[in-house]
Formats: C-alpha cells, sequence, structure tokens
C-alpha cells in the first residue's frame, strides 16, 4: 500500500474519498487496526487512518446519550462512561489479542462497524440496537448524516442499521451517536457443573424463558472450562453451564435463588460466582479468551437459533477434525476453533449448520485462508443482488474497503 | 395538503386490462373494482387524506403477492402495501392509479417456538394477537402501540411501532428477528430467522420503518418474553409540567429504567378520565403514570425510590396500583387518550415528534404560545421516558380554515422538535403528512443517499410512491457520479 492518509476534518476526508472515487482508487478505512485481519483480505491502494477524529463531541447522561468522533478508542469512551456508573449495554468484545494484537485498541468506529455485541446480546441487543445516528462520507465523496441524538425516531430509512455491521463498505463515519445506560449495581453467576451440551442448552433455555432477567448464558465444555482464568471454573473438574443475573442487589439476589431453587432444579447442582469473578468470567468468554494465542488455529463464529446450537455444536464435533468449541447466547452464538489448514474446513462447518438458519464467519485466519474461502456466509441469489446493489447506491466505484466482505462488493 | 404524483394516464386508459389480468392472479373476491366498496379503502388512519385506489388487490399467498408484483414490475403499475390501514401519517394512503395491496388474509400465526423463544406469524395478524397467542405460557410481545388491538405485525414492521413499554424492551426493530419479503420484481428473500443479527448488510434493520418502500413483508419472525413477576404502575401529579418533566429526568438519571413512563398535561387528563373514569386527579396540571416491573421486591424498591424524587421535584398526588385490575385502569386511561381527545373536539390532529428529554418544558411552553397564535386548542400525552411527543390539535374541518391552521401548527411543532435537537416522528411514519418536512431534518444530499437505497430495491419507484420523500427523482439520475479526475485534494495531508 503506498500511503496511508490522516484527515483531521470532514472536508479533508470528503475530498479524500472524491478523490480515490475519481481515480479509482481503492481505499483501506482504518481505526487503530485491532480488527484489520477480519474479513477478506484487500488490494488497497491507499489507506485512510481515521484517528484523526477523535474526542467525545457530547456526553449527556441524564440524555442517556454518547456521541463521539468514530476514531476514539473505546476504552477512553468507558472510562468516562464507568465515571457515571453507565455503559454500552451490548458489551463490547476486545477482540484485540484473539487476532494477535494488543488489549484495548478498539476504537468506537471499529465497535459499531462490525456489529460486535457480547453476552448480554441476549438480553439487551447488539450494537445495532443502541446505535442512534452518525454523519459520514460516503464512496461518493459525498457528506451525508442519519438517524439523530434521541432514542425514539423513524424519520426516513434507518441507515444505522446498515452503517452496523458493514465493515466499512458502504461509507466512511466522522461521529457516532449511541444510546449508554446505567451499569447494573450487582452481578451474579449461577453454575452447573458437568452437562453435556444437550442438557446444558436445556438449562440455559429455561433460564432464558424464566422471567427472572437472564442477562448472558454460555457453556463451556470440560476441555475450555479446564483453561479458565477464573478458579471456580478451572477447578470445577467438568464442563460449566453459566447464567448471569443482573440489577439492584435486593433483585439479583431473589432472582439468583429462584433461578437455582426453580427453574433449573433437576439440571444439577448449582454454584455460584459474585461480583469480580462473574465479571471477569464474562470478560473472558466475551473477549473468545480460551482461544487467544493458539497458533496455526483458525477460529469461527457461528450464529444459530439458541435451542438448536448443542445439535450444531454436536455435528461440528463430528465432521471437523480438531474442533473445539464454546457457547454463548444460550446456545446461539458458537466460538469454534479448528486448526487452520489450508480451508479452515469452511465446508464442513457451513454443513454443520444443517437447516438452520443463521450463518458462520471466519473471525480469525491467516490472510492466504481468509483470501480462499468465504469469510462471511455466501449469500441466497435474491440476497446478494440486494447487496450489490446496496453498494452501488453507496459506493458504486468500490472505493471503500472493497471486496473485505464478498467478492465484487 | 401535499401534492401526490401525477396519476399515470397509460395505466388508467388500461385499467379493464390490469383488473382482468390481476383476477387471473388472484382469483374468487380477492380484486376490488366497485367504487361503493373501494372507498372503504380510501383512508387509513390520517383521515384528513382520502383517495381511492384504481384497484384493491387481496391476495392470500405469497405465491399471488409474488405475482402481483413482477406484473406491476413488469407493467409499471404503482403498489401501495397495506397491512390493517391504521397508519396515523398517511402510509397507507391509496394512489389513483395504483393498487392497494391489502395482506388482511395473511391472519395466521404460523409457528410459536417456546425453546427459541419466538413466534413466526403472517403480517396481518394483529400486534395483540401475537401476546393472546403466547400467553397462557406466560409469554408476551414486547411492543405495544396504542393500537395494538387492530395494528398488524407487518404494518408495526413497516413502521417501526413502538409503545408505552418500548423504553425498557426496545421497539419493533429491537424486536423482529426475521422477516420474509416479496421485492417488486417478485423476488422473494428471506433476512433474518430465528438466530440472532444479520451475516451481511443489516438488510432487516434497514426493513424496519421502511413504510412499505422497499418490498411487502409475507411473513415475520418476533422475540417473546415471559411476563414479568411483577408489574405496578404509579400515578404521580404535579403542579406543573416542568416538575413532571424534570421527575422523569431523575428517575432515568438515577439508573432505574421504568417499564414505562407516560405523561399527560391537564386537557389530556381531563378528556381521559371524562371517558374511561381511569381514577385520575383533576386537580394537577401535569400527570405521570410510571410502570416498574420484575421481581416483587425490586418493584417495590424501584416504586420507592421513584415516590421519593417525585416528592423532591414537587408532586403533589401519588396513587400505587395496588392490583392488576387497578393498573390496567391506569393504563386504560392513558391508551385511550387519543379517542378520548375525539369526544371533545369534531378533529384532531396527532402529531409525533421526538425531542431530547431535557428540552421537554421549553416545547411545552413554545406549544402554549402556538395555540395561542393559531388559535386551537392542544392535549399532550407523551411517551415521557424516550421523549416522544404525541400533540393532539383540536380542530373542526367543517370550521373555515381551521384544518388549514391545524396543519401549520402541527407543522411548526416539529419544526421545533427538529430545532431544540429532537426529530420529526418518533414511530408514527413520516408517510405523507410529515414528508414536505423532511427539509427540515435533512439537506439534498442526505434524501438523495436515502432514495438511493430505495433505488437498491425498487429501481422503477413503484413500491408506495409519494411518501417519505418530498421529492421523486429517477435512479438513473441519482445513481449518476459527477467525477473531475486528475485533482488531487490536500497534497499537504498527512501521509504515513
Amino acid at each position: 500500500m503506498a500511503d496511508t492518509y490522516r484527515p483531521d476534518s470532514a472536508e479533508q476526508l470528503r475530498e479524500l474519498v472524491a478523490w480515490a472515487s475519481a481515480e479509482e482508487a481503492p481505499l483501506e478505512v482504518l481505526g487503530r487496526g485491532s480488527k484489520r485481519g477480519l474479513g477478506r483480505p484487500m488490494q488497497a491502494q491507499a489507506g485512510v487512518d481515521m484517528t484523526g477524529f477523535t474526542g467525545i463531541i457530547e456526553y449527556e447522561p441524564d440524555e442517556l446519550i454518547l456521541a463521539a468522533h468514530t476514531g476514539t478508542p473505546l476504552a477512553e469512551i468507558q472510562a468516562e462512561l464507568a465515571a457515571k456508573a453507565q455503559d454500552f449495554a451490548f458489551e463490547p468484545p476486545d477482540l484485540g489479542p484473539l487476532l494477535g494484537g494488543e488489549a484495548g485498541q478498539a476504537t468506537i468506529g471499529g465497535t459499531v462497524s462490525c456489529n460486535l455485541a457480547g453476552p448480554r446480546r441476549v438480553k439487551s441487543g447488539a450494537v445495532r440496537d443502541h446505535f442512534l445516528g452518525f454523519h459520514a462520507v460516503s464512496g461518493r465523496g459525498e457528506a451525508f448524516k442519519s438517524g439523530g441524538r434521541v432514542v425514539k425516531n423513524v424519520t426516513g430509512y434507518d441507515l444505522c442499521k446498515l452503517m452496523c455491521g458493514a465493515y466499512g463498505t458502504l461509507a466512511v463515519m466522522t461521529d457516532v451517536t449511541l444510546k449508554v445506560l446505567p451499569v447494573a449495581e450487582e452481578t451474579r453467576t449461577v453454575l452447573l457443573v458437568g452437562l453435556d451440551e444437550d442438557a446444558a442448552v436445556k438449562a440455559l433455555t429455561a433460564g432464558l424463558q424464566s422471567a427472572y432477567e437472564v442477562s448472558a448464558a454460555a457453556h463451556m465444555p470440560a476441555d475450555i472450562a479446564r483453561a479458565s482464568g477464573v478458579s471456580t471454573v478451572r477447578k470445577s473438574g467438568g464442563a460449566v453451564t453459566a447464567l448471569r443475573i443482573e440489577g439492584p442487589p435486593v433483585s439479583v439476589k431473589h432472582r439468583a435463588k429462584k433461578l437455582a431453587e426453580e427453574v433449573l432444579h433437576g439440571h444439577g447442582e448449582t454454584h455460584e460466582l459474585q461480583d469480580r469473578t462473574s465479571r471477569d468470567f464474562w470478560a473472558e468468554v466475551r473477549d473468545v479468551r480460551p482461544f487467544v494465542g493458539l497458533d496455526g488455529t483458525a477460529v469461527w463464529r457461528i450464529s444459530v437459533p439458541p435451542a438448536e446450537g448443542a445439535g450444531v455444536a454436536k455435528r461440528l464435533g463430528e465432521a471437523v477434525s480438531g474442533a473445539r468449541y464454546y457457547l454463548d447466547w444460550g446456545g446461539g452464538l458458537i466460538w469454534l476453533a479448528v486448526p487452520q489448514g489450508e480451508d479452515a474446513q469452511h465446508a464442513s462447518v457451513r454443513a454443520a449448520l444443517g437447516d438452520s438458519t443463521g450463518h458462520a464467519t471466519l473471525i480469525k485466519a491467516d490472510p492466504e485462508v481468509r483470501a480462499a474461502v468465504p469469510v462471511f456466509q455466501p449469500q441466497a441469489d435474491g440476497v446478494a443482488v440486494l447487496t450489490k446493489n446496496l453498494k452501488d447506491a453507496f459506493d458504486p466505484r468500490r472505493v471503500l474497503n472493497p471486496g473485505r466482505m464478498y467478492a465484487g462488493v | 395538503m401535499v401534492a401526490m404524483p401525477e396519476p399515470k394516464r397509460d395505466i388508467l386508459a388500461r385499467k379493464d386490462e390490469i383488473v382482468a389480468r390481476l383476477r387471473d392472479i388472484v382469483p374468487g373476491e380477492g380484486v376490488i373494482v366497485r367504487e361503493e366498496e373501494l372507498r372503504a379503502y380510501e383512508t387509513d388512519g390520517l383521515t384528513a387524506y382520502r383517495q381511492s385506489p384504481m384497484v384493491v388487490v387481496l391476495p392470500s399467498t405469497v405465491e399471488q403477492v409474488s405475482k402481483v408484483m413482477a406484473y406491476c414490475h413488469e407493467q409499471g403499475i404503482r403498489v401501495v402495501p397495506r397491512g390493517a390501514g391504521t397508519s396515523l401519517s398517511g402510509g397507507a394512503l391509496p394512489l389513483e392509479d395504483g393498487i392497494l395491496l391489502g395482506l388482511g388474509k395473511f391472519n395466521r400465526i404460523l409457528e410459536i417456538d417456546y425453546e427459541n423463544r419466538c413466534v413466526v406469524a403472517q403480517p396481518g395478524v394483529t400486534n395483540l394477537g401475537i401476546t393472546k397467542a403466547v400467553e397462557h405460557e406466560g409469554f408476551y410481545y414486547a411492543p405495544d402501540p396504542s393500537s395494538q388491538i387492530a395494528c398488524s405485525i407487518g404494518g408495526n414492521v413497516a413502521e417501526n411501532s413502538g409503545g408505552v413499554h418500548c423504553l425498557k424492551y426496545g421497539l419493533t426493530t429491537n424486536n423482529v428477528l426475521g422477516v420474509e419479503m416479496v421485492l417488486i420484481d417478485g423476488t422473494v428473500v428471506r433476512l433474518g430467522g430465528k438466530h440472532l443479527d444479520s451475516d451481511g448488510y443489516d438488510m432487516l434493520g434497514l426493513i424496519n420503518g421502511s413504510e412499505g418502500l422497499l418490498g411487502v413483508v409475507t411473513e415475520v419472525t418476533v422475540r417473546i418474553l415471559k411476563s414479568p413477576e411483577t408489574a405496578r404502575a404509579v400515578l404521580v401529579g404535579f403542579p406543573s409540567n416542568e416538575q413532571a418533566g424534570d421527575t422523569v429526568a431523575a428517575i432515568i438519571s438515577s439508573g432505574i429504567v421504568p417499564a414505562g413512563v407516560e405523561m399527560m398535561d391537564k386537557p389530556a387528563i381531563h378528556a381521559a378520565e371524562d371517558f374511561v373514569q381511569a381514577g385520575y386527579p383533576l386537580d394537577v396540571e401535569a400527570l405521570l403514570i410510571c410502570e416498574l416491573d420484575g421481581p416483587e421486591a425490586e418493584v417495590d424498591e424501584l416504586l420507592a425510590r421513584v415516590s421519593r424524587l417525585a416528592e423532591e421535584n414537587g408532586a403533589t398526588y401519588e396513587r400505587v396500583s395496588k392490583d392488576e385490575e387497578e393498573r390496567a385502569r391506569f393504563w386504560a386511561g392513558r391508551k385511550a387518550a387519543f379517542p378520548a381527545v375525539g369526544r371533545v373536539t369534531p378533529d384532531y390532529y396527532c402529531m409525533d415528534g421526538t425531542i431530547p428529554r431535557h428540552r421537554l418544558a421549553h416545547v411545552l411552553g413554545r406549544m402554549r404560545e402556538m395555540s395561542e397564535h393559531y388559535g386551537l386548542r392542544v392535549a399532550n400525552v407523551f411517551h415521557a421516558g424516550d421523549g416522544n411527543l404525541h400533540p393532539l390539535i383540536m380542530y373542526d374541518a367543517n370550521e373555515g380554515d381551521q384544518l388549514e391552521r391545524a396543519e401549520n401548527f402541527g407543522a411548526d411543532i416539529l419544526k421545533l422538535c427538529v430545532e431544540v435537537g429532537g426529530v420529526l416522528t418518533g414511530e408514527h411514519g413520516v408517510g405523507v403528512e410529515k414528508r414536505d418536512l423532511m427539509g427540515t431534518m435533512f439537506n439534498e444530499v442526505d434524501l438523495n443517499t436515502q432514495q438511493r437505497v430505495k433505488c437498491a430495491f425498487d429501481p422503477n419507484g413503484l413500491l408506495n410512491p409519494g411518501k417519505v420523500f418530498p421529492t421523486l427523482h429517477r435512479c438513473a439520475e441519482l445513481g449518476r457520479m459527477h467525477i473531475s479526475r486528475g485533482k488531487m485534494p490536500f497534497p499537504d495531508l498527512p501521509r504515513f
């Protein structure tokens, strides 16, 4: 890549993209590069470094909103929020270490562009559900805005949804406005030990079907639990199935008790993780720490209907050699590590989805592998046409992260 | 009044041929052309606008929808989709030269999946119908627009409908997991499913709130939740709107997320009390209904906190619901506020702006001035928790220029919402009603960007034209790029 440009005003960025568009010069859009290895490798002619767009623009704790320039480090924003006992409810994962980089490097722009949400997804939604508005420059070299700074807004199309999860292929956002929420006063996790996947997903389902507002539901098979950084989990001696409860102390105590005594009664003996250990455990699940630092390993992220997670996991275990996995989102999210080989066993991985709706994304693999296999789930014909049409609408000359998601898009 | 697109004379001239072909596709009573029968479809919930469609088509299978759409695409015929027709923004207003595609026959629940906590329904099922289908197992569907007894889930998707409980549980878009949709060329696509999050571009998110301009939804998968252990509501009265507004801000910023916080001003309180005898106090200027749900212990504690905050902000009246029946009655007044106002005025015009919560007192003050200026009364109901205002402007369409004054008054309110950092519509949609105000929020580039999204789905502009966008552009013209080659910007831009 010849050059990396670092614009620091929307007008500079607009001119840069307009120039790239005129020259048909593909640009790689970068925050601090923590998720650069996610997606298909690109042949960019130049880079756009967005770290010139830094700083919180507006944070109103009473209104529960925060607006920031997209190059602002997520950690910096979360520190500001923590000072007011607030946070993003979608529990953003830090995939830096998984992808071979350092922790704490993510920017808010990259977080929104990749729509990555953590364990609380089951209760509170993903980034998309908290993303209220933005300013951006499209691949046409035009500055535009969408959404607003209020939580309830149906004025025009919800372009926030399109930007969130577009991996920078439609427009370069310069600032974003998100909803924030108070941090729960207390957290507790109810654990069951020694369940197989079928029994575990049944227990998670029972928890999520209850009225006790389970805010996270995961299952670590024994081989994963054994390596946990949380000693209770590590020493449990078997697979660990975990359900988290958050809220005001009096409520957390009540719900954790009900969950253990009524809902999970008959699923096995229960244990509890409190406060700090509970937080540590879910950070491990969120940041995919079980698969950090494994050489020669490819990592998949698979989203399926939650109750079907056990079946899909079982098929993965049978059909994919060397498969290791754990489940989040009540069974609906499978993190899968496989020996990388030449193709990360993509055909077997996707075949294991069977009739379930959902998708498998290759989150971590060497560039040659990501160039050789579909990183994102191949799309049905009608949807693929719409994808191409949307790319045409925003970036007809294919200058913004071209090919990062799909060839030709 | 808002001008609709010029009818296509050639299409109207070929009406008989078009009707015959539609009857081939949808046999029996599914094609309606008799003038007196068409009249039943001439308006939706925004009754100030009326227009009979050229023909009404009521398909009963996805295949029929697909064939009708493909035929319209091929022939250049405009299509207006409609669910229950309860839109308050004219989103389902027919076109003189268009087909009104009614989805009323798609009224079945296809699957209830408790394991995956979702329901798969046809688009014509009512919002409340989904909850009714699962409540015996203790589940419910969270978004609850006041029209929930009549409005359809397909219409909810089109408008991204809210309701009093969306403060805690989200809008339609946050509760829809998947749709099946027919594109204008007849292609059937599935977006999402029973799993979470999109694999590629989040088109499911885009479809929610797209007001029937991108496709016709033929199946919806929604998330259902277990009903909370307890829910209790408290009525709190204040001597001023400002104090009520401050209390809402205090509740939210203290970290409490109530299941709902609604506010009514004095005219709305009186109208609702006269109508349904909800037990509202009549000697207060503003009334809050705050609902908390969860385990009993939590609800008790949070109710005590809310009470304390209300007292600190000067509350003069407080009553906590003592049972389910009383809680339902508190809500009955609020949910009937629109028809209640309808009883005290020949006509009313319901607005739907959203503002940052802390600007409430300012906005209500300015609204009082406008009310005097236009000589029209206004009652306010307000989803206070999320800043969504519903001023109800009272007028008499048969009295001189009152309709025109009401519309101008409404436009001024919405412009004010935008001026204080809010938006034109929180949950009712742009439709025809707010179409010509889009320019107060968006510039030409913003609007062209949105219209190009429309082009990605409907290149010939046949689906619900005349809604949302004030100016219609041809997609070819919008798609063109104006390139000035060879000019390198900012030669001094930092490079690495």
